[in-house]
C-alpha cells in the first residue's frame, strides 16, 4: 500500500476547510494576544508595585505552564461554574492568553529600547504623558517590534493545532477525523503536515518582506 | 635603522601593477612596490589611501583584482603550473601564509584562551611544534615584550597596550619572514602607545626581520624606518628615507599632508 | 534598570505568582486542609517521572542535533548547507504536535514501517523539533563571532577545521547557553503533548484521573502547579545565565 494520490486529492477540500478554522483561530488569538500583551506590558511598567508585581506574577505563571494544560483547564473547569462557551472561543481565548505573555515581552523590550533621551526631550518640551506616548515613543517603538510579533503569529498558526485536543475542528483534527473514518492515516496526516508547513513558510516569507520594508524606512 | 639591507638582493616583497577595488571604490591603482629583505618600511598617508589594503593583500585577507604579488621569491596569489601563472588554490596560500605574520589594530586576541595559550595555539597546531617547545618559545617572546607576569591571565584582564603586546608575541611565535603592523597603536589610549612602540623599536633594531608598518606616529616612523612611503588614493606619491621625506619632501602633496599631521613649531614655507 | 531593582521585582513576581496560584486553588474550592488533593499526588508523581525522563532525553537529542545542524548550516559545502536548511525549515515550520502525530501514527504504516513506542516517538519528535530551533541559535552564535577573530586565525595560518574547533565553537558555546535555557523550558512545556499519543506523562495521568474520579478543579490546579514548580527554577537559572556575561 503506497500513496493513494486520488484519495489525497479528494480529501483536500475538507482539509482546506479545516485550514480555514486554523486561520480564524490564530488570527483571533493573535488579536487577543496583541491587546492583552500591551496591557500586561504597560501594567508591569507601572510605578506601583501593587500593579506591576501581581501582573508580573500572572504572566510568569501563564508562561511557565503548557498551552495544552491551559486549554484543558479552561475547557473543563469553566463549565463547572456554568460558563459554557463553544470550544472555538475557549480555545482562541486560551491561545491568546498564552501568547500574550510572549507579546508583552516584545512590547517591554521595544519600549525599553527607546533611549531615555527621547523621554527627557519630551519632558523638556513639556509634552503630556499621553502626547509623549502617542507622538514620540510608540511611533518609534512599534516598527521594530513588528517582526517579533509577526513571528509569534506564525507560531500561533502552528500551535493552534493543539486546539484539536479540545474538539475544535481545525486542520489537525480534520485530518484525524478523515483518518478515523477511512482508516487511511498516511495521506491525511502527511497533507496536514504539508499544509501547516506551507502556511508557516509563506507567512515567514511575507514577514521577511515586511522586515525589509521596515529596515528601509529606518535608514 | 639597519645598515644591513642588501638592496642588490632580490626583493622579499614585490607588487607588480596590483589593482584592488571594493565595489566602486578603486583602492589600489597599478601599484608597483618592492621591499628588500630586512628592510623596515613605514607606510603613511590619509585614511582610505590603500595602506591597510596592501597589508591585507599580503596577509591573503584580500584578493587583488589584477597584478602579481611576490613574497620571498614566489608568487602569492598565483602559482606556477607548467610554466604559466594560474590563480593559487588554498593549499598554495597556506604554504605562503607561513612566511607572513600580522598584528591588527584591534589586537584580535582569542578571549577564551589565556595569554600563554593565545601564543602557543598556532605553533602547536599549525606548525606542529610540541607543547614544551612551543611554551618555551612563547615564554621567551612574552618576556621580550615585557609580559612574563601575565602568562596566566585572560585578555580581558589586560590593558589595551598589554593585549597588543601579546598580539605581537603571538604573531612572532609563527616565525614569519615578514611582519605586518596595521596601525597597531591607533586603538590605544595615548598613555599606552609608548609601551607598544618600544616593542616595535626593539624588533626593528635588534632583528633583521622585514617589517611593514602602517602608522600615524610620524616621530616613530622617522626613528625606525629605512624607507617611508607616502600614499594617496592608492598610489605611492613619494618614497624616500625618513630624513629626506620628513624634512625636505619633493612632492607638494607630501608637504601638504605633513603640514596637516605634524605639529607646527616653526614656519618653513 | 539596575540589578537590585530587577531582582527585587523578580522576587515580588515570584511571591505574587505563588499568591495567584493559591488564590486560584482556593477560589476553585480546593480544600488544602485534609488529604484532598494530596491523595492524587502519587499518581501524578508517576507521571512527573515520565515527564522528566522525556524532557532529559529530548534535551540531549536536541542539543546534539542543534550543534550538528547549526554547524552544517554554516558550512561551505552547498549540499550540507542545503540539507540542514531543509531540516531546520521543516521542523520549525510545523508544530511539535503534528510532528509527533506523524511519527507515531504514520511511520508504522507502509512505506515506512517504523514503529516506535510512545516514549521513543515523543523523544524523537521533541528532540528534532527543539533541535531545529537550537540549530538556528547555534548558527546565529557562530555568525556572531566577529570577523576579526577569523582574520586572526587566517593570519596565524590556521586551517578551517582547527579554526572551528579551537576558536569559533568555544566562543559560540558560551553565547548559546541562555537561549538554550529558554528552549529547555519550552521543551518542558511541550512534553505535555505526549499525553495525546497515550504516553503516561503527568498530563496524561491528570486526564485519566479525571475520567475515573471527577474532581476536575483540583486535578487541573494541581497539574498547573506541578508544571510551574518544574519550570520556575529553570526560568531562574536562565536569568542567572543571562547575567553572566563573561566573553561578550
Amino acid at each position: 500500500m503506497t500513496v493513494d494520490w486520488k484519495f489525497a486529492w479528494s480529501i483536500l477540500p475538507e482539509l482546506l476547510s479545516g485550514l480555514l478554522v486554523t486561520l480564524k483561530a490564530s488570527l483571533v488569538g493573535f488579536a487577543i494576544a496583541a491587546v492583552l500583551g500591551l496591557v500586561f506590558a504597560l501594567a508591569r511598567r507601572s510605578r506601583s508595585k501593587w500593579v506591576s508585581a501581581p501582573v508580573g506574577g500572572l504572566v510568569e505563571f501563564v508562561r511557565s505552564t503548557p498551552l495544552l494544560v491551559q486549554l484543558f483547564f479552561f475547557f473543563y473547569v469553566l463549565p463547572q461554574y456554568g460558563l459554557r462557551f463553544p470550544a472555538f472561543l475557549v480555545g482562541t481565548f486560551a491561545l491568546g492568553l498564552h501568547y500574550s505573555t510572549y507579546t508583552s515581552e516584545v512590547y517591554r523590550a521595544g519600549i525599553d529600547a527607546i533611549a531615555k533621551e527621547q523621554w527627557e526631550a519630551s519632558t523638556a518640551l513639556n509634552f503630556s504623558m499621553t502626547r509623549t506616548w502617542v507622538g514620540v515613543i510608540l511611533p518609534q517603538a512599534i516598527p521594530p517590534m513588528l517582526p517579533a510579533l509577526g513571528n509569534y503569529l506564525i507560531g500561533m498558526f502552528k500551535e493552534s493545532a493543539q486546539l484539536a485536543a479540545i474538539t475544535v475542528v481545525e486542520l489537525l483534527q480534520t485530518g484525524k477525523i478523515i483518518g478515523s473514518h477511512t482508516f487511511r492515516y498516511l495521506e491525511p496526516i502527511t497533507l496536514v503536515g504539508i499544509l501547516f508547513f506551507a502556511l508557516s513558510y509563506l507567512s515567514a516569507l511575507a514577514l521577511r518582506q515586511l522586515e525589509v520594508r521596515i529596515e528601509r524606512q529606518h535608514r | 635603522m639597519s645598515d644591513s639591507i642588501d638592496r642588490k638582493a632580490s626583493p622579499i616583497i614585490r607588487f607588480e601593477q596590483v589593482n584592488k577595488s571594493f565595489g566602486h571604490l578603486h583602492v589600489l591603482r597599478d601599484l608597483d612596490l618592492e621591499v628588500a629583505p630586512g628592510e623596515k618600511v613605514c607606510l603613511i598617508g590619509p585614511s582610505g589611501s590603500g595602506k591597510t589594503t596592501i597589508l591585507r593583500v599580503l596577509m591573503t585577507l584580500e584578493k587583488p583584482n589584477s597584478g602579481v604579488v611576490w613574497v620571498d621569491g614566489e608568487t602569492l596569489w598565483h602559482k606556477e603550473v607548467k610554466g604559466r601563472l594560474v590563480h593559487a588554490d588554498e593549499k598554495h596560500l597556506r604554504r605562503m601564509r607561513n612566511k607572513i605574520g600580522m598584528v591588527f589594530q584591534q589586537f584580535n586576541l582569542f578571549p577564551h584562551m589565556k595569554v600563554l595559550r593565545n601564543v602557543t595555539e598556532a605553533p602547536i597546531h599549525v606548525l606542529g611544534m610540541d607543547r614544551a617547545a612551543a611554551e618555551e618559545r612563547a615564554l621567551q617572546l612574552l618576556d621580550m615584550v615585557g609580559l612574563s607576569d601575565k602568562v596566566d591571565n585572560y585578555p580581558a584582564q589586560l590593558s589595551g597596550g598589554q593585549q597588543q603586546r601579546v598580539a605581537i608575541a603571538r604573531a612572532l611565535a609563527m616565525q614569519p619572514k615578514v611582519m605586518l603592523f596595521d596601525e597597531i597603536t591607533a586603538a590605544l589610549d595615548p598613555e599606552l602607545v609608548g609601551e607598544v612602540l618600544n616593542v616595535l623599536r626593539k624588533l626593528a633594531h635588534e632583528t633583521d626581520m622585514t617589517m611593514l608598518i602602517v602608522t600615524h606616529e610620524m616621530r616613530f616612523a622617522r626613528e625606525v624606518a629605512d624607507r617611508v612611503l607616502f600614499f594617496e588614493q592608492g598610489q605611492i606619491v613619494e618614497a624616500a628615507t625618513p630624513d629626506v621625506l620628513f624634512t625636505n619632501p619633493t612632492n607638494p602633496r607630501t608637504r601638504l599632508f605633513l603640514r596637516a599631521v605634524l605639529p607646527q613649531d616653526k614656519s618653513d614655507g | 534598570m539596575h540589578n537590585r531593582e530587577q531582582s527585587g521585582s523578580r522576587t515580588a513576581s515570584l511571591v505574587w505568582a505563588a499568591i495567584i496560584f493559591l488564590a486560584l486553588g482556593i477560589s476553585l474550592g480546593v480544600s488544602w486542609a485534609g488529604k484532598r488533593p494530596l491523595d492524587l499526588l502519587p499518581t501524578m508523581l508517576r507521571g512527573v517521572v515520565v515527564t522528566v525522563k522525556l524532557t532529559i532525553g529530548a534535551a540531549l537529542l536536541s542539543f546534539l542535533v542543534a550543534v550538528l545542524a547549526g554547524i552544517a548550516r554554516a558550512s561551505k559545502v552547498w549540499l550540507i548547507r542545503t540539507v540542514s536548511a531543509f531540516y531546520i525549515e521543516f521542523f520549525r515550520g510545523t508544530s511539535a504536535l503534528v510532528q509527533m502525530f506523524w511519527i507515531f501514527f504514520v511511520l508504522p504504516l507502509p512505506p515506512f514501517r517504523i514503529t516506535l513506542t510512545p516514549l521513543q516517538a515523543g523523544i524523537m519528535a521533541l528532540g528534532l523539533n527543539v533541535g531545529a530551533y537550537g540549530a538556528e541559535v547555534v548558527r546565529g552564535a557562530i555568525l556572531a563571532i566577529p570577523r576579526s577573530q577569523i582574520e586572526a586565525t587566517i593570519a596565524l595560518n590556521m586551517p578551517p577545521g582547527l579554526r572551528m574547533r579551537k576558536v569559533i565553537l568555544p566562543q559560540a558555546m558560551i553565547r548559546i547557553l541562555p537561549p538554550f535555557g529558554n528552549l529547555l523550558i519550552e521543551l518542558l512545556k511541550a512534553t505535555a503533548l505526549v499525553s495525546l499519543i497515550t504516553l503516561s506523562d503527568v498530563t496524561f495521568q491528570a486526564l485519566s484521573l479525571r475520567q475515573t474520579m471527577g474532581r476536575t478543579k483540583e486535578i487541573f490546579t494541581l497539574l498547573l502547579a506541578i508544571y510551574f514548580l518544574l519550570a520556575y527554577p529553570l526560568t531562574l537559572g536562565v536569568r542567572w545565565l543571562e547575567r553572566q556575561r563573561r566573553w561578550a
